[in-house]
């Protein structure tokens, strides 16, 4: 079977097509998951700012819909590795706000003890195999993650997310090059947020889509809006059946932007105000709102109690996770070893 | 089932196959492991009983075995990796490094990460600079790995089965110069304790602790110390990483000196761990000369034959060491 995946925008068609599919529960899922995302980070970054969270973190506000339609494409027992910029993934994925919220205030009853924080947020019983402090670090496990699956023979496939400064690194050929012949049932998402860090993606990257790398796998890929929560699904669904059903691996190319910086240190010299103001514009949230007034699938007020519900949550979490206790000192070296 | 000679090549083979046979989810991936045998045979013959499925060849992709081993670890196989040469481990090592050996920590102890993997030390074989390196070290280092290298088939053989069981990332170092070597090894399988070091000859006059193929010519140099009168004892610490302090401690107590022999290159190598141990312990007070370190130099490995067999320890090296180690010569 020849596999095309959609590339840019689905039309409206499509659109209605899938949230029929879907329907108005899993619909409202993920509007509301899309804000639970947005409103965990913005509680975070005002935790940090107050010293309830140290170290770093790396927001993806304004890339939910990457982190949500791709994962809505998944089984709950399918395994996802995630990035630096996680916490979208990790929440998508089914994470306990409450767990992750302590371990970003490095608390015991954290989802890793308070030993890894926001960049190493991991979900391992969830089937988020974690967040990673290295770009590219997971591409090479996912080689493993897939054989592993594949050898399992459950058909369990799994979503390894990237970033487009990670296209740019060795692991990402090895990666692709390995799933590609073993046949492993693995879906790439790169999630180009158009910045390595300061580095413009136009810049280290000589070809308009990261996606057309695909070829050199022979492997299908697709760029998607990625600011499209369901053009990022129908992408993604498809590579998700094509690595159930036949695996093989593809790759599909979420084009989204970061609002804000790429970590706490950034001071956004290497971009301009209407840049970011522009992409503001097309928020994802917002977008996937209008389509459900619009189509009638939600009236303003549900879309309104969805959002307040989101935010309710997160500050239930925060709460909770103020009230956990600091790791016992006693128990500082526990994990080192099996 | 009897115990036989086999070589240390053998006995790994063996371990392998044995323990493929009993759990379906131990797999092999390495580059030409399959019907090349891998670089040093050791391997040959097993992709015809377990087929192409769980005797993986690899593309030249160390990263991606390093990583495959990894991803393939947290969902529950149990595999074991090769890397042809160690000088090559510099290419996995994000994914030995950064990943493996942290990830159960970072993810508070909720992942678990079980795989070996192999690799080859040393220089003698006319390799030259980068086929011929033991970075050891660098890995002993690493909190979260452990670190294993035995020298004879039956160490092999019990360690390898160990480590493969064994839920943690371990580094299994082989060496080259052993791997014709033979030894008695039991037919059926039997693990060896992780972290237990083995006195490889008693003696009283000092302590010989020696890594990889070292032990070897540590024994031989011991045999030529003996006609002189002087008793070696050597000890083979066999995991490096735990290490078992207290059998080296023991013998430092019982002989008074200690000489550490080990074919990396001296400057921040294994010795230096080795001698902190003993300089750090009650056999600190029994000491009645300096411990000795008889390392490689520090420089790459020459291709010139004559340079290279100049370049570590040799036996004779080790005789004089001891030798003026045991007269208080130092």
């Amino acid at each position: 079977m020849k596999l095309t995946l959609t590339n840019g925008q689905i039309s409206l068609t499509e659109k209605r097509r899938l949230l029929k599919e879907l329907g108005g529960e899993k619909a409202r899922w993920v509007l509301q998951t899309m804000h639970t995302i947005r409103a965990f980070e913005e509680k975070a970054e005002e935790l940090y700012a107050l010293g309830k969270i140290h170290g770093t973190m790396h927001l993806s506000i304004g890339m939910e819909a990457s982190a949500v339609g791709s994962i809505l494409a998944l089984q709950p027992d399918d395994l996802i590795l995630s990035t630096h910029r996680g916490h979208g993934h990790c929440i998508a994925k089914g994470a306990d706000l409450k767990r992750m919220m302590a371990e970003f205030m490095g608390k015991a009853c954290g989802y890793c003890r308070g030993r890894g924080g926001s960049m190493h947020i991991a979900d391992v019983k969830g089937g988020n195999l974690g967040a990673n402090g290295v770009v590219g670090g997971g591409l090479p496990l996912a080689i493993g993650v897939g054989l592993g699956l594949k050898m399992e023979g459950k058909r369990r496939i799994h979503l390894c997310f990237f970033g487009d400064g990670a296209a740019s690194n060795g692991a990402f050929h090895e990666s692709l090059n390995m799933a590609a012949i073993y046949h492993l049932p693995v879906v790439y998402v790169c999630e180009n947020n158009q910045y390595a860090m300061s580095f413009s993606v136009k810049k280290s990257c000589p070809l308009e889509r990261i996606s057309d790398r695909a070829a050199a796998y022979a492997m299908p890929g697709a760029t998607v809006d990625g600011n499209d929560v369901l053009s990022v699904y129908a992408a993604v669904r498809q590579a998700v059946e094509r690595a159930r059903q036949q695996c093989e691996p593809s790759l599909v190319e979420n084009v989204t932007y970061r609002w804000r910086g790429h970590s706490k240190s950034d001071a956004n010299r290497y971009r301009t105000k209407e840049e970011i103001e522009a992409w503001k514009a097309k928020d994802p949230i917002r977008r996937f709102e209008e389509l459900l007034t619009a189509e009638s699938i939600l009236t303003p007020s549900e879309a309104q109690e969805i959002k307040e519900a989101a935010y309710r949550s997160i500050d239930e979490a925060a709460a909770y996770a103020e009230s956990c206790a600091e790791p016992d000192l006693d128990t500082i070296e526990e994990g080192v070893y099996a | 089932m009897s115990t036989r000679d086999i070589t240390y090549s053998e006995a790994i083979r063996e371990a392998l196959r044995q323990e493929m046979q009993r759990d379906p989810r131990v797999f092999l991936i390495g580059e030409d492991i399959g019907v090349y045998g891998g670089g040093f045979g050791v391997t040959l013959g097993l992709i015809d009983e377990f087929g192409p499925e769980r005797v993986i060849d690899t593309p030249i992709s160390e990263l991606g075995i390093a990583g495959a081993i990894t991803g393939a670890a947290l969902t529950g196989m149990r595999p074991v990796g090769e890397i042809m040469f160690m000088d090559f481990v510099t290419l996995a090592s994000e994914a030995l490094v950064n990943q493996a050996a942290k990830i159960r920590f970072m993810f508070g102890g909720e992942a678990t990460v079980p795989f070996v993997l192999r690799t080859p030390m040393g220089s003698g074989t006319g390799a030259a600079a980068q086929h011929s390196q033991s970075l050891e070290n660098w890995f002993v280092h690493i909190p979260g790995i452990k670190v294993i290298a035995p020298t004879t088939p039956y160490d092999a053989k019990g360690l390898l089965i160990a480590a493969i069981r064994d839920d943690n990332p371990v580094l299994f170092i082989e060496s080259k110069l052993l791997y014709k070597t033979k030894g008695p090894v039991p037919e059926e399988p039997y693990t060896l304790p992780i972290g237990s070091a083995e006195v490889k000859r008693q003696g009283k006059d000092l302590s010989i602790i020696a890594v990889g193929v070292m032990v070897k010519r540590s024994l031989e140099a011991a045999e030529k110390l003996a006609q002189e009168g002087i008793q070696a004892e050597v000890i083979d610490p066999r995991t490096l990483k735990p290490l078992d302090k207290e059998t080296i401690i023991q013998s430092v107590i019982k002989t008074g000196k200690a000489l550490i022999v080990h074919e990396a290159a001296k400057t921040g190598g294994y010795g230096g761990e080795l001698a902190a141990v003993i300089a750090e312990s009650q056999a600190f007070d029994y000491l009645e000369a300096p411990i000795v370190r008889l390392a490689g130099r520090d420089m790459p490995i020459p291709y010139n034959r004559t340079l290279e067999y100049h370049t570590v320890p040799q036996v004779e090296n080790i005789v004089e060491a001891a030798r003026k180690l045991a007269r208080l010569e130092v």
